[in-house]
């Protein structure tokens, strides 16, 4: 079976990805491979921050709300993971769960700690504007597989944009105190937006199949600084962080968060439940 | 007074349980009505808190139709509904009973008659 033989965008998942494979859907080759590790990771590392708040949001209906975007970026990691490892003979699982530090490809953004529900609702606006500009233009991706799994995340990630406009609007214009914290949310994850648009070494000599970080920038600017607006908030007027996590770099907090995702199969080979 | 009397006039106690919401103290009850696809009418699924109306259909979205149930969503203050008094249901349904006259089964069809 050919890519082209799929029905692009109908509930792609890791288990279907994972089939085709088998029954012979070409293997990506390594650069797009690498590619696709790096939204992957993307993906994966935001799905553990959020699925910390589970119990512990401000009430149970937000806790189901931010599980579902957690989950639903989980599946769509699985499904880019499962694609990527397929040309190293890896499975989602050896990716996700023994690789190191300096192996994941994520950027910064996406693992910084949760902070305040404010400070998650502002990572998660950027994160969400930012997936929804990605996905929108790779579903015309030249590789189906990839243009497979963007276009079934778009659906899901239009929804995460408007959980986090909702919250954003409600914090910046509700009482002093949720304003003045949405505002310090806003201004702890801002140094980590640049990175996303900066020229990125997995994407280049990929034309067609990937999508270059820097043409996502005016999306973003169109709708994020609206959105602030908006709220009553400003802009951030803050410089940029380092960067480097799709070269393998990371923040003092991302090794604290991969202990906690990898002790259990770690310690446990092969347990299942 | 019971329960459900209670919610038909708003007592002391109501209102300050919508004054301790409008605060912000604690997100307002609503109750949830889900249309699945092939279905006509938006039935109760169930309630839940949420700080407006606007939240409160994004959150019936996460809890009530994670695996397709439903196709509209209609949520409703908690507050806005008027129930009937459930202590008092014997009397309240009582005139229904031994009427079964109000029934079609009641009745038999002529003969010579096609088309009932």
């Amino acid at each position: 079976m050919r890519h082209t033989d799929r029905a692009i965008s109908t509930a792609v998942s890791a288990e279907t990805i994972e089939r085709e494979l088998e029954e012979g859907l070409d293997r990506p080759p390594d650069a797009v491979a690498r590619y696709a590790l790096g939204l992957g990771d993307d993906a994966l590392i935001l799905a553990q921050r959020l699925g910390e708040w589970i119990a512990h949001a401000p009430e149970l209906e937000e806790d189901v709300a931010l599980g579902n975007i957690g989950l639903d970026l989980l599946g769509h990691a699985r499904s880019f993971l499962t694609y990527a490892g397929s040309a190293w003979g890896l499975g989602e699982d050896d990716l996700a769960y023994f690789r190191d530090e300096h192996e994941f490809r994520n950027h910064q953004l996406f693992e910084r700690p949760n902070g305040d529900f404010a400070h998650t609702i502002a990572r998660q606006l950027f994160a969400s504007v930012y997936f929804d500009a990605l996905y929108r233009r790779l579903t015309s991706s030249a590789d189906p597989t990839l243009a497979a799994i963007a276009a079934k995340a778009l659906k899901e990630v239009e929804y995460h944009v408007d959980h986090s406009v909702q919250w954003v609007r409600r914090l910046g214009l509700g009482t002093d105190v949720s304003h003045v914290r949405m505002q310090a949310g806003l201004d702890a994850m801002w140094p980590f937006v640049d990175e996303l648009f900066r020229p990125d070494p997995s994407a280049a000599g990929l034309e067609g199949v990937a999508v270059p970080p820097e043409e996502l920038r005016d999306p973003f600017d169109r709708t994020v600084p609206a959105v602030i607006a908006e709220a009553g908030l400003r802009v951030p007027d803050i410089p940029a962080a380092r960067g480097g996590g799709r070269d393998g770099m990371h923040t003092e907090a991302f090794g604290h968060l991969l202990a906690e995702m990898q002790v259990l199969v770690r310690q446990h080979p092969g347990a299942t439940w | 007074m019971s329960a459900s009397a209670e919610r038909q006039r708003p007592d002391g106690q109501q209102r300050a349980e919508q004054q301790a919401a409008e605060q912000h103290e604690t997100w307002p009850l609503w109750e949830v009505f889900i249309r699945s696809s092939r279905g006509l009418s938006h039935v109760h699924a169930g309630s839940l808190h949420a700080p407006d109306a606007v939240m409160a259909v994004r959150n019936a979205r996460d809890l009530y139709t994670r695996r397709g149930e439903g196709v509209s969503v209609w949520v409703v203050p908690s507050s806005a509904i008027t129930a009937s008094d459930v202590d008092a249901r014997d009397a309240f349904f009582e005139s229904a009973e031994g009427k079964e006259f109000r029934h079609a089964t009641y009745y038999t069809a002529s003969e010579g008659v096609p088309h009932l």
